[in-house]
């Protein structure tokens, strides 16, 4: 584990409640956690435990009801929606359980979306959504609607859409959720891959311990607390 | 970026063809309508405005008074009390450019072995001058054939088609009533008056000659009808007292006995009619201008179904990086395309329906440029105006609650 390096994500007394028809219902009670800089986070958990909602807080998609939630030096919470968006946009990549591919545009344009966001000419675009493509072994496949392929396929592409603007991190919930173990592996193959080469920051949210072992430190939520965090057997590339 | 835009938005309308179809045909159908009532408006108000310039500008009509027959009363125009002495005292006053006492009648006019039904009017040769009406042909009649009472005559367009086609008419004899005349030349094309009336389905003769020789008026100095120009349109109100004044005076009417004629103001008859075909065009085109609203509303309902529809869509864009602008122009963009097409589409309807109303009717239909920009602003400004608070409920959807929606 990195030490002396500044963290890249700190926590601190992370709350979160939902306020419901029963009342408040507490989802995170107090988290307090440090990612640093090219770590694989396995973020595993019980169903309502409260790891997604860390993530989507983690992904800047939510926000915490209290405590603090630094990324890369930023207070979150000061952050106005635009800033948020571009943070999304050239800091973090997603990979969702459903993929979350829009099924009317191709494969290129899917991949290439994240880049017209950040408003990058069309040439550079093409050329890395064609070269994101072929990372993920898609190449020939660039004009095809999302329909055409098949569930691996479709989360290779959302992968590669993922790391259109480089981020340095990427958050996969549950990504292969909706995938048979064989496929699935492959999946994990190309995210510790990224995680080793590139030094992309992994945090992966999954039930699944096959899944888990591909990473290299693994945090437990129960109720909404970090019950535990510990490092792990690498043996996703043995 | 913005041609990417385009293309998400015309991917996003190709997707549900019957649907942008649909949201459409409202701003069609209201197009279509605008542009339509406008030209069947602007056609109204031509064929008026044509017909009062072809009348003449700043002219009076001088009418008789009427007669009393055992208390029933005759309108204006009956009775003998103008005279050809009233109208050469009329054209001394200085307010007055000419008058043009007439004579009209209907009469049988005949050329070889083709005849023709027309209005012979008896004119003095001032009538052209007051008319604004000009020969293309031949001379006009003069003075000399006033005091001769010769048998001369100008015709019309109408009456030279149909009685020479494409002969020329001019020093060709027609008989009149069975008597010859000598046609000395061809009027000009004046087209409908604005009681609809075919101004070139007219034949002018010498006053006298129709007093004297073709209607055989009881009362040969007598007429019953003068057209009197002003000199100028700010001369008509000091022209209106002076004609009054000098009739009075000649006719010696007691200070409270009434006018035994009438003097009417026959330019503010024309702009009142001129000015009733403004306003019905204003209204028709306001009330077409309710369907481009309803169809603005269509655009907003559907719009807004289109959000609530593809809240997951949105969610997914704005976890990649979507800032709320980005959201806001997508859906904004979508609804204004929707509008400008189904504008187009509405124009090239107006124009297709106001060609088919004056080909299946003959009622004059003018479609103008100003109409179709005016329809077309119009349409556009709905799109965006309506657009606009579907697309800004997109942009103000949380992210993660757009992104869970299911």
């Amino acid at each position: 584990m990195s030490t002396g390096a500044h963290p890249l994500i700190r926590v601190e007394a992370l709350h979160k409640q939902y306020e419901t028809d029963a009342g408040p219902q507490p989802v995170l009670r107090g988290v307090d956690l440090d990612i640093y800089p090219g770590e694989f986070i396995a973020v595993m958990g019980a169903s309502g435990s409260g790891k997604s909602t860390f993530m989507n807080i983690l992904g800047c998609l939510d926000m915490p009801t209290s405590g603090r939630y630094t990324l890369d030096g930023n207070d979150i919470s000061r952050l106005s929606r635009d800033e948020l968006a571009r943070l999304r946009n050239r800091f973090i990549g997603f990979v969702f359980q459903g993929f979350n591919l829009l099924p009317r545009a191709t494969l290129l344009d899917n991949v290439a979306l994240p880049m017209l966001y950040a408003a990058r000419p069309a040439h550079e675009r093409n050329a890395r959504a064609q070269e994101l493509l072929k990372r993920v072994g898609l190449e020939r496949y660039g004009n095809y609607l999302p329909s055409r392929i098949s569930g691996g396929q479709q989360q290779r592409v959302a992968i590669a859409r993922a790391l259109a603007n480089r981020p340095e991190l990427l958050l996969a919930d549950e990504p292969t959720g909706n995938l048979d173990t064989i496929t699935s592996h492959g999946i994990m193959e190309l995210i510790s891959t990224l995680n080793r080469e590139e030094g992309t920051t992994v945090v992966l949210v999954t039930h699944e311990n096959d899944i888990a072992h591909f990473a290299r430190r693994m945090i437990r939520f129960v109720d909404g607390r970090v019950e535990e965090d510990r490092v792990m057997e690498v043996i996703g590339d043995a | 970026m913005f041609l990417n835009m385009l293309r998400e938005a015309w991917r996003a309308m190709a997707a549900n063809k019957l649907r942008t179809f649909l949201t459409m045909l409202g701003l069609v159908i209201g197009v279509g309508a605008v542009v339509l009532m406008l030209a069947i408006g602007q056609g109204a108000q031509t064929l008026v405005k044509e017909a009062v310039a072809t009348m003449g500008s700043n002219l009076f009509i001088v009418l008789s008074g009427g007669t009393t027959t055992g208390g029933a009363r005759s309108g204006s125009g009956t009775a003998p009390t103008l005279t050809l002495q009233d109208a050469r005292a009329i054209a001394e006053l200085s307010p007055v450019a000419a008058v043009a006492p007439t004579h009209s009648g209907n009469a049988q006019v005949v050329y070889g072995g083709v005849n023709w039904r027309s209005q012979v009017i008896g004119v003095t040769p001032s009538y052209l001058e007051v008319r604004e009406w000009r020969l293309v042909r031949g001379q006009p009649f003069t003075d000399t054939d006033m005091r001769a009472a010769t048998r001369v005559a100008l015709i019309g367009q109408t009456v030279a088609r149909e009685l020479f086609g494409d002969e020329d008419p001019v020093d060709k004899t027609v008989r009149i009533a069975n008597s010859p005349y000598l046609v000395m030349g061809v009027l000009s094309p004046k087209g409908q008056s604005f009681d609809g009336r075919d101004q070139d389905d007219t034949v002018l003769v010498p006053l006298s000659t129709a007093q004297r020789k073709l209607y055989g008026s009881p009362f040969p100095d007598t007429v019953r009808f003068m057209m009197v120009k002003a000199v100028s349109e700010s001369a008509m109100d000091r022209a209106e007292q002076a004609i009054t004044q000098l009739l009075r005076e000649r006719h010696r009417i007691q200070a409270d006995a009434p006018n035994d004629f009438t003097v009417r103001n026959l330019s503010a008859v024309a702009d009142v009619q001129a000015e009733t075909t403004r306003v019905m065009s204003i209204m028709l085109g306001a009330v077409a201008s309710i369907s481009l609203v309803v169809g603005g509303i269509g655009i907003m309902n559907i719009m807004l179904v289109s959000v609530t529809e593809r809240t997951r869509e949105i969610g997914i864009r704005m976890a990649i990086g979507a800032r709320q602008r980005d959201i806001l122009w997508q859906f904004l963009l979508e609804s204004v395309i929707v509008s400008v097409v189904g504008c187009l589409i509405g124009i090239a309807l107006g124009v297709a329906s106001a060609y088919l109303v004056s080909q299946t009717t003959g009622m004059m239909v003018v479609v103008t440029g100003t109409a179709i920009l005016l329809a077309f602003a119009v349409a556009s400004t709905v799109g965006v105006f309506f657009g606009f608070y579907p697309a800004r409920k997109a942009a103000a959807l949380k992210p993660i609650e757009a992104l869970r929606y299911q």
